[in-house]
C-alpha cells in the first residue's frame, strides 16, 4: 500500500493585503460555488495531480484574538497567514517539488506574503515555510486517490452489468460479472508498502510501549510512585484551572455564520477550518501537547480503517500549532452537513472534543477534562462557529463519494479480485453492489 | 401527571394534544397591516392552555404562532427578534444553503411556493379546531374578526378528516415521542445507550432541560425592558424575563402528494419486479398499510416511552436488522426515526461499552430477525468492525412532535389507478414542534430523509419525500449521481433495486413559526 502524507505551508500576510488575497483566491474557484476549487484553475490545477486527495488554500485570520484580553500577560496580536494544505499519496516533499516545478503561477498567491521575493526559488520558499502538524488523521491509511476513483468506477460498471445478468446462480453470476467488467477497466495494482515507511511506523508504534514497559519492569519503585504522584498533582492542577479559568462568552453572530454557510453543502463532503488561542501557561500547553501526541499515535496505529473513534465521516484531519504554540488551527474534511457533523461529534466523541480543544480560550467549561464541555450544546456550537473561518479554496478529488462509499467500494474490489468466493460470500458481495 | 414546575396555564394546549377529538381543523395565515389593533386582537384571543385541557372537554380551540417577520410587524424590537433561534430568524426560505439542505430545490424551491415568501409570507398563524359542523363558522368568524382588527388573511387552509390515514392510504401518526411531562427523566444515563422513546420536555418547550441536560437558547428580555414583569407570573421564578419559556418552534410545510402518480408507479414497478403492489409500497413506507410493522420485524419490546398497549405497533428497533432485510434501510419510517441509541447496538457489559465508546468495536445483535441473507460472522473486535452498523446518530437528539393534518379529497388505491379519477389535490399540512429547529426538524429532513448517503446507502432519498435531484450538481461533478433509486434488500440479489422513482411529494409552502407561551403572548400584545 501507499501511505498518505501531508504538505502544510504557512506564511505571514500583511494585514492590509488579506482582503486582496481573498479576492485572488476566489478566482481559483468555480463560478457560483464559493470555496469549491476549479480542478483546472490556472494557479494550482489540483486535478492535474492524481495523488492529491484533498487540498485547501486559505487566509488564516483569527476573529477571536480579542478573547486574549482576559489574560493580560498574553500577547495582544499575532499575524494573519496564508495556508496551503494538501493531503496526498506518497511523500509530500516529492509533490511539493513537482508543484513548484509545474505550477509557477502559484507564486502569484505567495506574492501576497510578507517575505516572498519575486523570481525566487518557489520550492525552497515553500520548504522554508513548511510546518508540521501536531496530530493528523487519515480515514483509510493506504488507499490512494487513484484507487478511490477506480473503485468507484468498478462499482458503477458492476452495477450496470448486474442488470444484464440473467442467471441467479451465485458462482455463475460472479463469472458473468467478471467477464463483463474485466475488459472495461484495469485496476492499478496495489504497490508494496515502502520498507522505510513500514519500519518507521513500527518504531513509532512500539517505542512508547517499550519505554513504558521497561520503566515498569526495571524500576517499578520509581515509575509507579512518580506516575501516581504526577497524575494526582496534574489532576489537581487541572481541576483548579477548570474552576478558575475565566469564562468567555461565545455570542452567536448570524452574519458570520451566513458567510460560512456560503461555502458549505455543495458536495456531500464539507470542509472545516477553525483557529484559536491556547490558554497561557506551561501546564495547559504541556497537557495539549500530550493529548495531541496521543491522538496522533492512536490515529496512526489504531484508527486507520474508516473511523476516528466512533466518528466515521472524517476523510482527513490535522491539528497544527503555530506562533510559538500560542495558537492552533484545526482542519478537517467531513461527510454530511455542518450541524450533523457537530452533533455526531458531541454525541459520539464528546470526550474527544473536550480532550483536544478544551485547552482553547473560550472553550465551554469542562469537568475533569472529559465531562461537560461539548455537552453544553449551544455554548459549544457557538464556540466552534465563532472560531471557524472560511476555507477560501477547497479541493476534493472524488466529489460525491463519502467515506462509507469509499470503504464499500474497496470491499467490492476485494471481492472482485478474490480468486474464490463461497456462495454466501458472493451473495453478500452482490448485496454491496 | 405533571410536576408543579411545568407551567400548565402558560403552555398552549397544542404542545400536549393534537385535538384529535375535534376532527374539523383549519389554518389561518394572517399578515399585519395595523400593528396596534393586531396586537389587541391577539391579546384578546381565547387560547386554550394545557391546564384548560384538564378542566373540561373543549368544544373548540384556537392556537397561535408567529414568524420572525410577524414579530417585527407586531412591533417587537429587532434586537429582541434576533435573540430567537437563528433558523427561525432567517426563515425556512431564508437562504439558499438552507434550501439545499432541506431539499427545497427544483420543484420544491421556495420561488414556486403558493405561500411562504415575500408578501405571501405569513406573519401569524391561527390554528382552529372544532367539531366538523362548526369549523366553517369558526374560520369565518375568526377571519372576519382578524380582518377588522389590523390583519389581512392570505390563506385559510382547510383540512380533511381522513380518519388517521394519510392520502397515499397508510395509517399515519403511529409513532410519536413520549415527552416527559412529569419531568422524571435524567437524560444521558446508561439506559440511553439503547433507544428511548421517552424524550425530555426541553426538546419541545423552551425553558426546560433538553436531552443534553441543559436548556436550549431562549430569547431573554433585559430586566429594564418594558413590561418584562408580564413574563414572570410567579415571583422568584428562576426563568426571569424569558420570552421563550413555555414556547416552541413550529415548522409548517404544505406537502402536496401525487396519490395517482404514486400508485401508478408502484403498480408498474411491482409488475416489473414480480411482487404485489402493496408489498412494494409497504416496503417503501416501512409499515403495513394498516400501520402494523413489517412482518419480519420483532415487536412487543418493552421500550421506555412506549405504552404496553402500543408495543405491538411501536415496540421494535432495527438493531437486529442491519442489512434491512426485515425493513429496508431506506424505508420512510427508518429514515424518519432510525430508533438508534447512544451506543452502537448490541454492546454488552462494561468492557464492551468502553470499547464501543472508543470506536474499537461495533457489536451487532447476535440473533437476526431475518435469516434469509447469510449472516456475516460477528467479528466484533478491531480490526474487523463494521462501521456501517454505527453510522446513524442517536435518535433522541433528533425527535420532533408531529401535529399535521391531511387535506384534499380522499381516494383509495383502486380509484388512484383508474384513469378517469380526477386529481384529488390531496396532501399533508405537515406541522411539527421542536425546541431547536437546526438539530431537530432540519436534521431529520436534511441528514436523514433527503440524504442520498443515509446509513451508507447511495443514490436514493426518502422513497416518499425525495425530490430525486442528481448531485453533486455540475460543474462540481461531471457525472452527478442520480438519487431516484429505492433498494429493497431481499435474500437473492434479483430485482432488488428500483430506479427512476419519480417525485411523489412536492413542497407547496412553508414557514418557521414560534408558538409562544401565553405569558409571552400577553407581552407581545402589550407592546
Amino acid at each position: 500500500m501507499t501511505p498518505q502524507d501531508h504538505l502544510i505551508v504557512v506564511a505571514a500576510v500583511p494585514g492590509d493585503r488579506a482582503a486582496d488575497l481573498r479576492a485572488f483566491l476566489a478566482t481559483m474557484t468555480l463560478p457560483g460555488l464559493p470555496g469549491a476549487a476549479d480542478p483546472a484553475n490556472a494557479i494550482l490545477p489540483f486535478g492535474r495531480f492524481d495523488t492529491i486527495h484533498f487540498a485547501r488554500l486559505l487566509v488564516l485570520e483569527d476573529n477571536t484574538l480579542g478573547d486574549r484580553a482576559v489574560y493580560p500577560n498574553l500577547r495582544k496580536t499575532d499575524p494573519i497567514y496564508l495556508c496551503l494544505m494538501i493531503d496526498c499519496d506518497g511523500e509530500a516533499t516529492e509533490l511539493m517539488v513537482r508543484i513548484a516545478r509545474e505550477c509557477p503561477a502559484l507564486a502569484q498567491a505567495f506574492a501576497f506574503c510578507a517575505d516572498f521575493q519575486a523570481g525566487g526559488d518557489l520550492e525552497r520558499w515553500m520548504a522554508a515555510h513548511r510546518v508540521a502538524s501536531a496530530a493528523s488523521y487519515v480515514n483509510w491509511v493506504g488507499r490512494t486517490a487513484v484507487q478511490a476513483l477506480e473503485e468507484a468506477r468498478l462499482r458503477e460498471l458492476l452495477r450496470d452489468a448486474l442488470r444484464q445478468v440473467t442467471t441467479r446462480e451465485p458462482q455463475a453470476m460472479l463469472q458473468a460479472l467478471r467477464a463483463a467488467v474485466g475488459p472495461q477497466l484495469s485496476l492499478t495494482p496495489i504497490p508494496p508498502t515502502p520498507v522505510a515507511w513500514r519500519n518507521a511506523n513500527r518504531f513509532h508504534l512500539f517505542a512508547p510501549i517499550v519505554v513504558a514497559a521497561a520503566l515498569l519492569v526495571f524500576i517499578p519503585w520509581v515509575t509507579i510512585p512518580v506516575a501516581v504522584i504526577g497524575l494526582t498533582l496534574a489532576l489537581m492542577a487541572l481541576r483548579r484551572r477548570e474552576l478558575t479559568d475565566p469564562i468567555v462568552e461565545n455570542p452567536y453572530d448570524p452574519a458570520w455564520v451566513a458567510t460560512l454557510r456560503l461555502f458549505e453543502d455543495h458536495d456531500v463532503t464539507n470542509q472545516y477550518t477553525a483557529m484559536g488561542s491556547i490558554k497561557p501557561g506551561r501546564f495547559r500547553l504541556g497537557l495539549e501537547l500530550v493529548i495531541l501526541h496521543v491522538i496522533d499515535w492512536a490515529a496512526r496505529h489504531i484508527f486507520t480503517r474508516g473511523g476516528l473513534g466512533r466518528i466515521g465521516t472524517i476523510h482527513f484531519a490535522h491539528w497544527v500549532l503555530i506562533d510559538d504554540r500560542r495558537r492552533a488551527f484545526f482542519c478537517s474534511n467531513y461527510d454530511g452537513g455542518h450541524e450533523a457533523y457537530m452533533d455526531d461529534f458531541i454525541n459520539k466523541a464528546g470526550f474527544g472534543l473536550n480532550l483536544s480543544f478544551s485547552g482553547a480560550i473560550a472553550y465551554p467549561q469542562t469537568d475533569w477534562l472529559i465531562k461537560k464541555g461539548a455537552w453544553r450544546e449551544m455554548d459549544f456550537k457557538h464556540f466552534q462557529r465563532r472560531h471557524q473561518i472560511p476555507t477560501d479554496v477547497w479541493y476534493k478529488a472524488y466529489p460525491g463519494l463519502t467515506t462509507r462509499d469509499l470503504a464499500r467500494n474497496t470491499r467490492i474490489r476485494n471481492g472482485f479480485e478474490k480468486p474464490e468466493m463461497s456462495d454466501d460470500e458472493i451473495r453478500r458481495w452482490l448485496a454491496e453492489i | 401527571m405533571f410536576r408543579r414546575d411545568v407551567d400548565r396555564p402558560n403552555i398552549q394546549a397544542f404542545a400536549y394534544t393534537g385535538f384529535g377529538s375535534l376532527s374539523g381543523a383549519a389554518y389561518l395565515f394572517l399578515r399585519v397591516v395595523d400593528a396596534p389593533s393586531a396586537r389587541g386582537f391577539l391579546g384578546g384571543l381565547r387560547i386554550a392552555s394545557v391546564e384548560d385541557l384538564e378542566q373540561a372537554k373543549l368544544a373548540e380551540a384556537t392556537q397561535c404562532a408567529m414568524t420572525a417577520a410577524g414579530l417585527r410587524a407586531l412591533g417587537v424590537d429587532e434586537s429582541v427578534v434576533r435573540r430567537f433561534n437563528p433558523e427561525f430568524v432567517e426563515g425556512m426560505a431564508g437562504n439558499p444553503n438552507r434550501s439545499r439542505r432541506l431539499d427545497d430545490i427544483g420543484a420544491n424551491a421556495p420561488d414556486k411556493w403558493i405561500w411562504g415568501v415575500g408578501d405571501r409570507e405569513p406573519h401569524a398563524l391561527l390554528m382552529l379546531y372544532a367539531r366538523p359542523e362548526r369549523i366553517g363558522y369558526l374560520v369565518r368568524e375568526t377571519r372576519e374578526a382578524a380582518e377588522r382588527n389590523g390583519f389581512v388573511a392570505i390563506e385559510a387552509l382547510p383540512t380533511t378528516d381522513m380518519g388517521d390515514i394519510e392520502p397515499f392510504g397508510f395509517a399515519d401518526g403511529i409513532s410519536q415521542p413520549a415527552f416527559d411531562w412529569d419531568v422524571a427523566r435524567t437524560p444521558g444515563t446508561k439506559a440511553d445507550r439503547a433507544f428511548t422513546n421517552r424524550i425530555a420536555l426541553g426538546e419541545i418547550l423552551l425553558g426546560y432541560d433538553n436531552e443534553y441536560g441543559f436548556r436550549a437558547d431562549s430569547p431573554k428580555l433585559a430586566p429594564g425592558d418594558p413590561n418584562a414583569a408580564l413574563l414572570n407570573p410567579g415571583a422568584g421564578d428562576a426563568s426571569v424575563n424569558d420570552l421563550g419559556r413555555n414556547g416552541s418552534y413550529l415548522v409548517f410545510r404544505q406537502l402536496a402528494q401525487d396519490v395517482r402518480g404514486f400508485w401508478r408507479w408502484v403498480g408498474a414497478e411491482a409488475e416489473r419486479a414480480g411482487v404485489d403492489p402493496a408489498t412494494l409500497a409497504e416496503a417503501m413506507v416501512g409499515r403495513r398499510m394498516n400501520g402494523a410493522p413489517l412482518p419480519d420485524i420483532e415487536t412487543g419490546l418493552d421500550l421506555p416511552g412506549v405504552d404496553r398497549a402500543d408495543r405491538d405497533v411501536n415496540g421494535f428497533v432495527f438493531d437486529a436488522d442491519p442489512g434491512g432485510l426485515s425493513c429496508p434501510i431506506g424505508a420512510h419510517i427508518r429514515r424518519a426515526n432510525p430508533r438508534t441509541g447512544d451506543a452502537p447496538p448490541g454492546a454488552e457489559g462494561a468492557l464492551d461499552n468502553l470499547l464501543a465508546t472508543l470506536g474499537l468495536t461495533a457489536r451487532r445483535q447476535r440473533t437476526p430477525t431475518s435469516s434469509t441473507l447469510p449472516w456475516e460472522e460477528n467479528n466484533t473486535v478491531w480490526p474487523y468492525l463494521r462501521r456501517e452498523d454505527d453510522a446513524i446518530a442517536s435518535a433522541r437528539f433528533h425527535r420532533i412532535l408531529r401535529r399535521g393534518r391531511e387535506y384534499g379529497a380522499k381516494i383509495d388505491r383502486q380509484a388512484a389507478l383508474d384513469p378517469s379519477t380526477p386529481d384529488p389535490k390531496a396532501g399533508l399540512h405537515f406541522i411539527s414542534l421542536n425546541a431547536n429547529i437546526a438539530r431537530q426538524f432540519e436534521f431529520v429532513q436534511g441528514a436523514w430523509l433527503a440524504n442520498a448517503k443515509f446509513a451508507g446507502l447511495t443514490g436514493e432519498q426518502d422513497p416518499l419525500l425525495g425530490n430525486r435531484k442528481p448531485f453533486p450538481a455540475p460543474p462540481l461533478s461531471k457525472t452527478p449521481e442520480s438519487t431516484d433509486s429505492f433498494t429493497r434488500p431481499v435474500a437473492e440479489p434479483a430485482c432488488r433495486r428500483a430506479t427512476g422513482v419519480p417525485q411523489f411529494v412536492t413542497v407547496k409552502g412553508g414557514a418557521y413559526f414560534f408558538m409562544p407561551g401565553l405569558a409571552a403572548l400577553k407581552w407581545i400584545a402589550s407592546l
